[in-house]
């Protein structure tokens, strides 16, 4: 493991030796050496721990007699009991509807922003358009972390511009970090970091657009608009549903951002987010059970998701084939 | 590209029908200039440099222009605010952005090597199980980070490396993203010809591998390369929950703690500010560096031809 890309070469001198048939061998049996470091760090970091999580989940601690001294505590078989916890467990369920509440604004406002963008990128009559790119791609560069706390500086009243903006005209300034704002507040951090990439996944798709078919568009005499809107973005939808499959699953797992805003403002718990929920239950309050049962409804959440979003994509896909 | 990956999506983005970048331009329509349109694109510009500029300017001001002048009101405390950083705790923050500099540089080039090696392996050879491998890793990034890392920490903890550099470096090495990329990159870089010529001369596969395929693939193992860079350099929940002696701190952590600290020390708010930019300049000079060789495109997958 020290040394992941040595496995396969091990191998090697043994190989060239032999004649046709030890090269035959040799072929059919490096793949599985060149994929022995993936193999080796999959089983370690990704199958093992998923195991113990399941593991974890079915397991309770018990307290022995009085519960004092090394003996007083012992682990055992729980059932379902800790999932039956999370499923009935009002924090997890308000996080839960936080996050969705959340979801609805980062995915439409994220990828309505990234395709139109993109769109601006791929219409030659649109200055600036590298500069732009760049640009709107730079944020992708700024840690999470350091995202939040950068605008979270900037949500602070004596900070904001904003204040001063509206105490100009004479409006009150609203509390950007309490309340309903909290989450408009919350999913511009995660629309100013992900619209770029985003931006980037769609103009490659549009770039990909055959110059024919703008050249048949042109002579039927589209508008630029008519084109964007009839041809371009039906042809980028493959690009648009796997910006949007990846922003869901993202949007699930939000945890750095309100993690990092939270000293800035009372109004975020630290068990906002499920996934703020798991860390503390596993870290703060100890109850790694309750956290293993909860990290592993997430999970089943973040799989069933996605692949009844994938059924729903492909199942399109092939009815648009078989219409063809 | 014939697999029934969940991801093949992208491959309508694939090189077969990507229409050169240079001749992308005037051939279609008569070049004009649209006006609206350029003022929607530079306003997203802006709205992206937003922060930049101000942590730009916000780590110019004193501790006591902070919250009093106005917003992008350059201070006069840029210096003083360099070098209270320097000095907080025998000069901390340096070691931090040195811990995330080995993290992602080190965390990077090995993930990018097995990402190359596995890569390859799926693409050019054909062996029995290959699909069912692909698609065990592709559900792999289906995973919530914070479900892996909360069973990884205990066990890493069983083997006592938790709060030790190898507990952040290991656990990323393998990304499945990464593999996916190389695979695409060794599927359409790597003549299966080219290979099998070399097999027919009596190469060894490892030599093939490294003197035949690996340089094909280099252009793509950059992006792959960069992009577990960024990812592994914007890392925060992992460092965050193996991690508790702050010497081992990478910058995002570090500056969290020191966020946090702040609320109670709001004399520490410069340094947050004066951290988070130069913690942003590296990246930001990086990527301004490299995009001349770096291809955006490939980030989805996307290959020249």
């Amino acid at each position: 493991m020290s040394a992941p890309g040595r496995a396969p070469g091990a191998e090697a001198p043994a190989r060239r030796r032999g004649g046709a048939s030890a090269r035959a061998t040799s072929a059919r049996l490096a793949p599985y050496g060149f994929l022995a470091p993936t193999a080796a760090l999959f089983a370690l970091f990704f199958a093992l721990p998923i195991g113990y999580a399941l593991y974890l989940s079915v397991r309770k601690v018990q307290i022995v007699g009085l519960g004092l001294g090394p003996d007083g505590r012992e682990e055992v078989w729980a059932g379902l009991a800790n999932y039956r916890r999370a499923l009935t467990d009002s924090e997890l369920l308000a996080g839960a509807l936080r996050v969705l509440g959340y979801g609805a604004i980062v995915v439409p406002v994220m990828l309505g922003l990234a395709l139109f963008f993109a769109l601006l990128l791929d219409d030659e009559r649109v200055r600036g358009r590298r500069f732009g790119r760049l640009t709107i791609f730079l944020p992708y560069a700024v840690p999470g972390v350091i995202a939040a706390l950068l605008w979270g500086f900037l949500y602070l009243p004596s900070v904001s511009p904003l204040t001063d903006a509206l105490e100009a005209v004479g409006l009150p300034a609203p509390d950007l970090l309490d309340g309903a704002p909290l989450f408009g507040a919350l999913a511009n951090i995660a629309i100013w970091g992900g619209t770029g990439f985003n931006m980037i996944v769609i103009y490659t798709a549009l770039r990909a657009i055959p110059a024919e078919v703008h050249e048949a568009a042109r002579l039927d005499g589209c508008t630029p608009l008519q084109t964007a809107l009839r041809i371009k973005i039906p042809m980028v939808l493959p690009s648009l549903v796997l910006t949007f499959f990846f922003s869901i699953i993202a949007t699930l797992q939000v945890f750095n951002e309100p993690t990092t805003l939270r000293p800035l403002t009372n109004s975020l718990s630290t068990t906002w987010s499920p996934l703020m929920k798991v860390y503390e239950d596993a870290f703060t309050g100890g109850d790694i059970h309750a956290a293993a049962a909860t990290a592993v409804v997430i999970a089943l959440v973040t799989l069933v998701l996605s692949f009844g979003f994938l059924r729903l994509a492909t199942a399109r896909d092939r009815r648009e084939e078989n219409a063809r | 590209m014939s697999t029934a990956s969940p991801l093949n999506t992208v491959d309508a983005a694939s090189p077969a029908n990507a229409r050169p970048a240079s001749e992308g331009g005037g051939a279609r329509r008569p070049r004009r200039f649209a006006p609206l349109p350029t003022a929607a694109l530079l306003l997203g510009a802006l709205y992206c440099l937003l922060p930049v500029a101000w942590v730009a300017i916000a780590a110019t001001k004193a501790g006591d222009e902070l919250f009093s002048t106005f917003t992008f009101a350059p201070g006069s405390g840029l210096w003083e605010n360099v070098s209270d950083l320097h000095g907080y705790r025998d000069g901390i923050y340096w070691r931090w952005m040195v811990n995330s500099a080995l993290y992602a540089g080190l965390g990077a080039l090995l993930s990018c090597a097995v990402s190359a090696l596995g890569g390859y392996a799926l693409a050019l050879y054909r062996f029995p199980g290959r699909e069912t491998i692909f698609n065990v890793l592709l559900a792999g990034v289906l995973m919530p980070p914070v479900i892996l890392a909360v069973p990884q920490y205990l066990l890493l903890a069983e083997v006592d490396l938790t709060d030790s550099r190898l507990a952040v470096l290991l656990p990323v090495l393998l990304s499945p993203y990464g593999i996916y990329l190389a695979r695409i990159y060794a599927a359409a870089a790597v003549p299966a010809d080219v290979v099998e010529a070399a097999r027919m001369d009596g190469s060894g596969e490892w030599r093939i591998f490294r003197s035949i395929a690996l340089p094909m693939m280099l252009p793509g193992l950059v992006t792959v390369f960069l992009f577990q860079f960024v990812a592994i350099w914007n890392n925060f929940l992992l460092p965050y929950i193996m991690l508790s002696d702050d010497e081992k701190f990478p910058l995002t952590l570090g500056l969290f703690t020191l966020l946090n600290q702040g609320s109670t020390t709001p004399a520490l708010y410069t340094l947050v500010i004066t951290g988070a930019l130069l913690a942003v300049l590296p990246l930001i000079a990086l990527f301004l560096l490299v995009q001349r060789f770096w291809s955006l495109d490939l980030l989805s997958g996307a290959v020249k031809s």
